[in-house]
This record gives structure tokens, C-alpha cells and sequence, in this order.
């Protein structure tokens, strides 16, 4: 699992591309948002598992106290292009990425990032509800912990004010010593999140968060995104359309590895530009 | 006709498969009954307590005094000693392998160390006897090379690729979300192996190293030839037992079972000797069974 990874993707240039060409879809053939203006910002983001093509120039911005969600069919990269944000794809051997990818304007992808503190300060939530094989306190002061916090005290406050946030406090506030297990799925899934509240992240991303949970749990967990973007930045990958259309800010619709379109939520479920936009969200595919 | 026939073949293998299992409870069963049956008339001889809590083992002595406890020191001596150095170090090859080195040379490594789990005791023996031995006497500043430490290493070379490869088996077990899970938190690798994937694999853990030292606290032939086969019990502290000719139980049986005619009080307390290791190994191997299947619920999501 733990294997060597490619040094510095943002510095890898695909085979027989030159730099200047690069450099040139960046600045001329691709326009795109002013830097400076997202939290989260991709320019011109190509992806690659080894000689696969997942991502082709995508460029996007996400922004402050705003959900951020990326739609499209099976296999069209949104999920890689979430994991673009935090490195995920660096423990996949064979990837590379080109491009540019900021947070507040910082080239995350430069060599001197640490990924770790990168991931502290961007945090993510799975498909799969994936809680330790330990207690429910442990789960979520795993983050605090491995960051160096000792204080018994601090961390059951911390553990207290997340469980809070994620608002599974009062389910499981009388069973913070029992495995993490003993939860339902939608209860593993707050729990997760909480856990990654605990780090203090400043954005958070979530790779369909509620695809394996029952209405009533994706409801809860909908509700928590709304309050949850009053102090982060989201981005969140979803197969569900009417989620997209309930709870984010911005939508962007994804084929193929491309970004076909990118605006206020509302405008794209009610006047998209793109003839395949409309075809998608109308239900004619995917 | 022709689904009778089918039904009746189906009917001979499902027999023949049973059979097969009920042999080998039935073979199992009968090796315990002749332990015993072979052993317990020594105490007609002489008194159970002067077995189990004899403190000499002199079967040409007169009377002669038939003693478990130093055997049984023996084999806890050269075991703990084994255990020393093999669990750091199978543990450590483990997760080594595993989430460490790079993937060729993990499969290499994978390969080799099955390799040494397929060397011949009596080989690893040998090379002890000839090799390490005298080495460790030099170095050392021993009397004799045949001592309880010698036998420790050798043991230890034996159980590490036990306690390598199913410890392996362990945390390839773990599912890979952990792993995502702990470095999306910004923890490090090293932090989500220690933290995260070994304390899930933990149960498959214990079990390889209680099947390794089970391997190495039966083990005959090493031992006959490295430590000795005499030995009281410790007077002198434990490092001054590690550094001095000890006798084990499995070296005792091993040693002696030629030398002894059927039914005399010897023959007999060597019976009740493979009694004593029976029950041990059983409860090494019960502990690990118990282990693993703890691994199999904490590994399910």
C-alpha cells in the first residue's frame, strides 16, 4: 500500500508534450478564472494512470462558504478530480498529474509541500463510511492525536464539540468507549465526518457521501453540509442530481474526463449552455 | 438411471471426503489415548508428584528420579529466549514487507523467507552445532558452545517465517479504507501503520507469533543438538541458564526414546514428557485459533 510515489507530479510533463506548450495551454488556449479569487483553485489539470487519460485540461474553482458539486456518469473523473485536491492520487503508483492546483493561492503540488499538513488543512469524507476498528472517541480524536495532542481533557472536549458539529452527540454522548462498529451506516458516516472536523480542516471534500445510506441518513448528512459551509469550503462528488440541485452552490458537470460546464447550481439544472449538460441532468444518460 | 448413477457417485465422494476428516480426528484422537495409555502407569512406579515436581531428571540413577521441571524450564528457557529475538524480528519483516519496500522487492523477500521456512530443522541444526556454536562461545566467553542461547537463535530462525508470513496474511487483511482514512487526516505513514493497520491486524498478529513459538517449543531437532541435554534447574539467575547446557522436553524424548525398553518407568516418563508438550502445543494453537478469528471480525466493515 505504502509504495514510492512520483516526486512531484505538478513538475512531471507528459511524454513529447514540451514545457512551453504546457505553459501555453495554460495561459492561452484554455482560459480560465482569475487565479487568486477561489479557496480551492485547478487550472488546466490533466490526469493520467499511467497511459490513461482520466482528466483533460479542467480547470475550476471552489469557493469559501460555498458548496461545490461535481456531477456526471460513472467513470467521467469527478471522483479523480476531488483526489486531485488532497494528493489521494499520489498513493496510486503509475499517476501523474500536470496543471496547477492552489489553496489560497499555494501551489499545493510544489516540492515543498508536506502532504500531510496539506491533508490537515483539507479534509475528506468517503463513499464508504470507513471508521477505525476502534471506540468512537478514539475515531474522533484520531486526527488530534496523531497531530500531537495529548491532554486527556482537551481531547474529550474535542471529541465532544466535533460529535456536536456532526450532530451525533446525543446518539452516542452515553457509548463513546464502544466500537465504532456498533453504529448504524449513517451514524459510521457522521462519525467520519466528525472525524475529519476534529482536524480543523479548512476545506472538506466528500466523494458521495450518502450513495451507500438510507433517505432519512443523506437527509441528515444534507442538513449538515448547509451548516457546515458557514466555516468551510466543500466539494462534494455525487451521483445524485437532486442532492446536487438541493444542497450545493455551484455545480459542475462532468464527461469524459472533461469539464463540459461550470456555474451557479441553479442556472445549470435550469438553463445549461451545453446541449450535454441539459442531456444528463434531464435524465437522457448516465 | 442415469441421475441415480450421478447421485450414488455424488453420495461416494461426499463419504469419502468424510472419511477422510473422520480419519484424521480418529488418528488424533488415538495418538492422545496411547500417550496416556503409555504414560500414566508411571504413576504406579513412582508418585505423580515426584513427576511433576521433581527437580531431577537421572533415569540411571538409583532410584531413578524422573523430574519435569527442569525439562520444562528447558523449553521455557530456549522458547522465551526464541521469542526475544524472533517476534521483533518477524513482526518488523512483516510489516516490512507489507507497507515498506518496494513492491519487487517485497515479493522477493515474501519468497525468501518461505524459503527459510523450508530449510530442514536438522540442517539449521547442524549449522548451529558446527557454526554457531562455537561462535557464540568465543564471543561469549563460555565454557560450551552447547547452551539454551544457541538454541534460542536457532529456534528463532525456525518460527520467524511462521510468524513472518501469517503476520503478513494479517494486515494484508486489513481493509485498504484505513489506510486512506488515516493519511486523509493528514497522519503519515509511519503514524498510520503504527496507529491505525497494526493494532487492526493485532489479533492475526498474536496468532502468528503463538503458531511460530508453538513450532519452536516442538521443535526436536535443533535442540537435541545445540543445547546440550543436560541441565538442572537455574541457581545461578537466568542469563548465567541462557549461557549453560540445558535439557528441554522434546530433547529429552528425543534423545532418549531409543535407549529405553517398552513398559520400564523410563519409557513411561518419557510418554508422560510427550503428554506435557501435547498439552502445551494444544494450547499454544487454541490461543492463536482464537486470535484469528478474532481477526476476521474486526477486519469485516
Amino acid at each position: 500500500m505504502v509504495k514510492p510515489m512520483p516526486d512531484h507530479p505538478s513538475t512531471t510533463i507528459e511524454p513529447g508534450a514540451s514545457i512551453d506548450s504546457e505553459v501555453a495551454d495554460m495561459t492561452t488556449q484554455r482560459p480560465s478564472p482569475q487565479p487568486g479569487r477561489g479557496k480551492l483553485s485547478a487550472r488546466g489539470v490533466d490526469f493520467f494512470y499511467g497511459s490513461f487519460r482520466a482528466l483533460t485540461g479542467v480547470s475550476l474553482e471552489a469557493y469559501s462558504n460555498e458548496i461545490t458539486a461535481l456531477i456526471g456518469p460513472s467513470g467521467c473523473g469527478k471522483s479523480t478530480f476531488l483526489r486531485v485536491f488532497n494528493r489521494m492520487n499520489d498513493e496510486i503508483p503509475g499517476a501523474k498529474i500536470t496543471g496547477k492546483v492552489t489553496l489560497d493561492d499555494e501551489d499545493i503540488y510544489h516540492k515543498s509541500v508536506d502532504v500531510a499538513t496539506l491533508r490537515k488543512k483539507i479534509g475528506m469524507v468517503f463513499q464508504k463510511a470507513n471508521p477505525f476498528p476502534k471506540s468512537i472517541f478514539e475515531n474522533v480524536v484520531y486526527g488530534p492525536r496523531v497531530h500531537g495532542e495529548k491532554n486527556r481533557a482537551v481531547l474529550r472536549d474535542t471529541a465532544e464539540k466535533y460529535l456536536r458539529k456532526a450532530a451525533l452527540w446525543d446518539e452516542v454522548k452515553d457509548k463513546l468507549n464502544e466500537s465504532a462498529f456498533a453504529l448504524s451506516g449513517g451514524q459510521q458516516q457522521r462519525l467520519c465526518i466528525a472525524r475529519s472536523l476534529a482536524v480543523e480542516p479548512e476545506v472538506l471534500l466528500m466523494d458521495e457521501p450518502t450513495s451507500a445510506l438510507d433517505p432519512n441518513a443523506t437527509f441528515k448528512i444534507e442538513e449538515l453540509m448547509k451548516e457546515l459551509k458557514q466555516d468551510l469550503t466543500v466539494v462534494i462528488v455525487t451521483h445524485n442530481m437532486q442532492q446536487a440541485s438541493r444542497v450545493s452552490d455551484k455545480t459542475a458537470f462532468f464527461l469524459l474526463g472533461e469539464m463540459i460546464e461550470h456555474g451557479d447550481t441553479e442556472k445549470i439544472f435550469t438553463v445549461p449552455h451545453d446541449q450535454r449538460t441539459e442531456d444528463y441532468i434531464s435524465g437522457r444518460f448516465g | 438411471m442415469n441421475r441415480q448413477r450421478l447421485r450414488l457417485g455424488e453420495r461416494a465422494i461426499e463419504s469419502a471426503i468424510f472419511a477422510g476428516g473422520v480419519a484424521a480426528i480418529v488418528i488424533v484422537g488415538l495418538i492422545m489415548f496411547f500417550l496416556f495409555r503409555e504414560g500414566l502407569p508411571l504413576f504406579g512406579n513412582t508418585s505423580a508428584a515426584g513427576f511433576f515436581f521433581g527437580k531431577k531428571w537421572q533415569p540411571s540413577s538409583e532410584p531413578p528420579q524422573f523430574g519435569l521441571l527442569p525439562n520444562l524450564w528447558g523449553s521455557f528457557l530456549v522458547t522465551l529466549g526464541a521469542a526475544v529475538i524472533a517476534v521483533p524480528l518477524g513482526v518488523g519483516t512483516a510489516v516490512y514487507i507489507r507497507y515498506i519496500a518496494p513492491r519487487r522487492l517485497a515479493g522477493f523477500l515474501k519468497g525468501f523467507v518461505e524459503l527459510m521456512g523450508a530449510v530442514p530443522s536438522v540442517a539449521v541444526g547442524f549449522v548451529g552445532a558446527v557454526a554457531l556454536s562455537p561462535l557464540i562461545k568465543d564471543f561469549l566467553h563460555l565454557d560450551t558452545g552447547k547452551s539454551a542461547i544457541v538454541g534460542s537463535v536457532l529456534l528463532a530462525f525456525l518460527a520467524i517465517p511462521t510468524i513472518t508470513t501469517i503476520a503478513e496474511d494479517a494486515m494484508s487483511m486489513v481493509p485498504k479504507e484505513y489506510f486512506q482514512g488515516s493519511v486523509a487526516l493528514g497522519a503519515t505513514y509511519w503514524q498510520t501503520i503504527y496507529r491505525v493497520l497494526i493494532p487492526a491486524a493485532r489479533p492475526g498478529i498474536v496468532a502468528a507469533i503463538m503458531l511460530g513459538l508453538g513450532r519452536a517449543i516442538g521443535e526436536t531437532m535443533v535442540v537435541i543438538m545445540v543445547t546440550g541435554n543436560a541441565g538442572l534447574l537455574p541457581d545461578h539467575g537466568v542469563w548465567h541458564a541462557f549461557t549453560h547446557s540445558v535439557r528441554t522436553i522434546t530433547g529429552t524424548i528425543g534423545a532418549e526414546a531409543l535407549e529405553v525398553a517398552q513398559g520400564e518407568p523410563h519409557y513411561q516418563a518419557l510418554f508422560m514428557l510427550g503428554v506435557v508438550l501435547l498439552l502445551i502445543t494444544v494450547a499454544f494453537n487454541s490461543l492463536a485459533v482464537t486470535a484469528l478469528g478474532r481477526t476476521r471480525r474486526t477486519a469485516r466493515t
